[in-house]
């Protein structure tokens, strides 16, 4: 049987429009989207009419880095979070650079919930930045790209060797870029706010610097390479120029460095400790004119759970990251009150953009395809509240920011996976 | 902590955890406070024992002589029951947290908890859960605040003012927390501000504290009241800063030549402990018409009183 969403504002990321209109799903799948279109049936060939009332409706929110962890238990964090398809680093224990753990993680995942979930396989076995996994075997096995997760690919010898081995599946590379020599033992961002605290800083030249020397490889292999997150605006430059260039790359970064600063650490606030750090607002701003100008392709929550444990320590020893999926769309939607960038090109960042990057099939409206939608507000106002998290952890620096634009309901394969 | 009924607070802020905590005249107090031990101290005279009936528990995470003893006398000669935990040895071996260690001291009842510890921001953390006043003895490299006010007050007797001095500021700034302080606070104080270190030893944008940077210990000098030296930190140190120590004594190491180009009457400092024939030479650290490091630390134990005093004055003790 069928169902309709009438009178929605619909969001359509792959034609590039935005109209009042109504989309019918049967099952899994979606199988008609036009205005009106809901008229061509009785109503009685409908189990159920949703009216919309002018909500907004685009595709499940696709987020291309996560770190879940075992056992799989993220899925209503993502859910709540208008997220329906979920991109897994491979920073688990053990280590996904074999086709057994990668194997494992799908089938965990398909038991515990409906969420579209993938993984990246590591680069180098046990991120050891040396011994190239099976990149072939790890591909046929489903997963969708390759990176050392939270840790730089050092060696060039070894990156040029995965850039050019990855071309035989055409695999994509990710790279996380910050030089481990420059970065030392820093743990906020070099600047006069680490000189007051005293804090050991991480110069922003460690990042581009690993751009740059990547860039020059891709030129010579010709290899699909991706940049994550993004943090600096020599970055931004340098990939912007790189595109130009008319090299193969693409970049993405999270909604804390375009709405946070290096101020977020004062007073020694370890829910702002995240890696790269917080930069400076003149980094800031670049972020945001990267998205502008396209440079930056997509959005990705960079979500990592900690318990509080792990980051009520001194600075120096807490844990790094945020738990992002719930703040994933009302953070990105600055952009978009902040007349940054229009809803459909937010919209597209969170969907489109990195369904291209990774080659998936969703993110998408198009007939045919999986029913993963996202019905949302953009201007309803609230505030943040860490206490509401679906997630396990409330690691996030955002608690009690007043915030715009809400989930309403969140569609996977045509299940309302949220509100639960 | 219970505040009296119309009591009066000589400290707006509970604790002591960094100089900028303390306003103008709360530094003036301080010193003026210290002052007043610093010669009862000399005269061996009856000092009134205000800390009667308090505990001070000092806590070092990090080893210390100087410090831990200063804290320890200043608590006595003012009448408190001083215990000293070696935090090496306790239960922080065992694997405690730092939050678990400061709630177990708070439910001792303590009044003042003096806290040494080896990573920047951690003794605040520690403030944040206990119900007593916490002094700030040195987090990692952030800020030693006791110490600045030390050092103020050796200046302030024997410079008169401190306003428009020249102070310079030498070597591992990078590392010092002595520094830090010392900058926040003689700037508060008036005095103009310098720092000479090797580039590779000067922290990010301290330009931007309003102080001036130099790379030469010559231009650097010119002029300078006060010649403050600091410790070459090597245990803070991962990786190489400078190529040796004897490269460094010869560029940034304090010897009588160099001294030649402050002014006639300048006077040395340095917080200790010194490292001789790598940043001071050793007949200028003895040099008592030019040195005031022992006055330095006379004056520890006058201001560590005087902190003690004024942070627990009008608290139900």
């Amino acid at each position: 049987m069928k169902e309709a969403y009438i009178n929605a504002k619909i969001l359509d990321p792959h034609k590039n429009k935005e109209f009042i209109g109504d989309i019918i799903i049967e099952k899994d799948k979606i199988i008609d989207v036009g205005p009106n279109i809901h008229k061509k049936e009785k109503p009685k060939n409908y189990t159920n009419i949703h009216d919309c009332k002018n909500l907004f409706i685009c595709p499940g929110l696709l987020d291309m880095r996560v770190s879940f962890g075992e056992p799989i238990s993220e899925h209503k964090a993502a859910f709540a979070g208008g997220i329906t398809t979920v991109v897994c680093l491979p920073n688990t224990d053990p280590v996904v650079d074999n086709v057994s753990v990668a194997e494992y993680i799908q089938r965990k995942a398909r038991e515990v919930s409906n969420l579209n979930l993938y993984t990246y396989g590591s680069i180098t076995k046990n991120f050891d930045g040396e011994n190239l996994c099976e990149m072939g075997l790890l591909s046929k096995a489903g997963v969708k790209g390759f990176t050392d997760a939270t840790k730089s690919i050092e060696n060039s010898a070894v990156l040029k060797r995965a850039l050019e081995y990855s071309k035989a599946f055409d695999s994509l590379v990710i790279q996380f870029p910050e030089d481990k020599n420059l970065a030392n033992d820093g743990v906020m961002n070099e600047g006069e706010i680490s000189t007051r605290l005293g804090l050991a800083g991480i110069p922003s030249i460690a990042e581009v610097i690993i751009i740059e020397r990547d860039l020059r490889l891709v030129e010579a292999t010709g290899a699909k390479y991706h940049v994550s997150c993004v943090s600096t605006a020599e970055s931004v430059e340098a990939i912007k120029n790189a595109k130009k260039k008319g090299i193969k790359v693409t970049c993405d970064t999270s909604p804390q460095y375009f709405t946070l600063n290096e101020m977020a650490v004062e007073d020694y606030r370890t829910f702002a400790k995240v890696s790269p750090p917080l930069r400076s607002e003149k980094d800031r701003v670049a972020i945001v004119n990267g998205l502008k100008d396209g440079t930056i392709d997509a959005i990705q929550s960079d979500h990592m759970p900690q318990d509080e444990d792990n980051k009520r320590l001194p600075f120096n020893n807490a844990e790094k990251g945020i738990v992002g999926l719930e703040t994933l769309l009302p953070l990105s939607l600055e952009l978009y009150h902040n007349k940054s960038l229009s809803l459909l090109d937010v919209i597209k960042k969170l969907t489109k953009n990195p369904a291209d990057i990774l080659n998936l099939d969703h993110g998408t409206l198009s007939k045919g395809s999986k029913a993963d939608l996202l019905i949302f507000d953009p201007n309803k106002p609230f505030i943040v509240n860490v206490k509401k998290f679906k997630s396990k952890s409330k690691n996030s620096p955002f608690d009690k920011k007043p915030s715009q634009g809400k989930v309403i309901k969140t569609i996977c394969s045509g299940e309302v996976s949220y509100p639960a | 902590m219970k505040l009296l009924k119309d009591s009066k607070r000589a400290l707006l802020k509970p604790h002591l955890l960094s100089v900028e905590d303390l306003s103008i005249p709360e530094v003036d107090i301080l010193l003026n406070k210290a002052n007043f031990y610093a010669d009862a101290n000399k005269q061996k005279g009856k000092i009134e024992k205000t800390l009667k009936r308090s505990t001070v528990i000092t806590l070092f995470f990090e080893t210390s002589t100087r410090t831990k003893t200063s804290f320890e006398l200043a608590a006595k000669r003012l009448g408190a029951n001083s215990i000293g935990i070696n935090a090496s040895a306790s239960a922080i071996k065992k694997g405690e947290t730092l939050i678990d260690t400061a709630m177990t001291l708070n439910a001792m009842h303590a009044d003042v908890l003096i806290v040494r510890h080896p990573d920047s921001g951690a003794v605040k953390l520690l403030s944040e859960k206990v119900n007593c006043a916490v002094i700030n003895a040195g987090d990692g490299t952030h800020e030693h605040p006791t110490q600045a006010l030390l050092d103020a007050l050796t200046i302030k007797r024997n410079k008169k003012n401190i306003k428009n001095l020249n102070i310079a500021i030498c070597g591992d700034v990078l590392h010092s927390r002595v520094a830090r302080s010392n900058i926040l606070l003689l700037s508060k104080l008036g005095a103009r501000l310098r720092v000479i270190a090797p580039p590779t030893l000067i922290p990010k944008n301290i330009e931007n504290l309003g102080i001036e940077v130099f790379t030469d210990m010559k231009k650097g000098l010119v002029d300078c009241d006060i010649v403050m030296m600091l410790r070459l930190q090597m245990e803070r140190m991962k990786g190489l800063y400078v190529p040796s120590t004897k490269e460094y004594f010869k560029f940034y190491g304090l010897d009588h030549e160099k001294l030649k180009k402050a002014k006639k009457d300048a006077l040395i400092m340095h917080p200790g402990p010194m490292n001789r024939g790598i940043e001071i030479d050793s007949s200028l650290a003895d040099n008592l018409d030019r040195s005031l490091i022992h006055q330095q630390v006379e004056m520890g134990v006058a201001v560590r009183m005087a902190c003690l005093e004024m942070l627990t004055l009008g608290i139900d003790k």
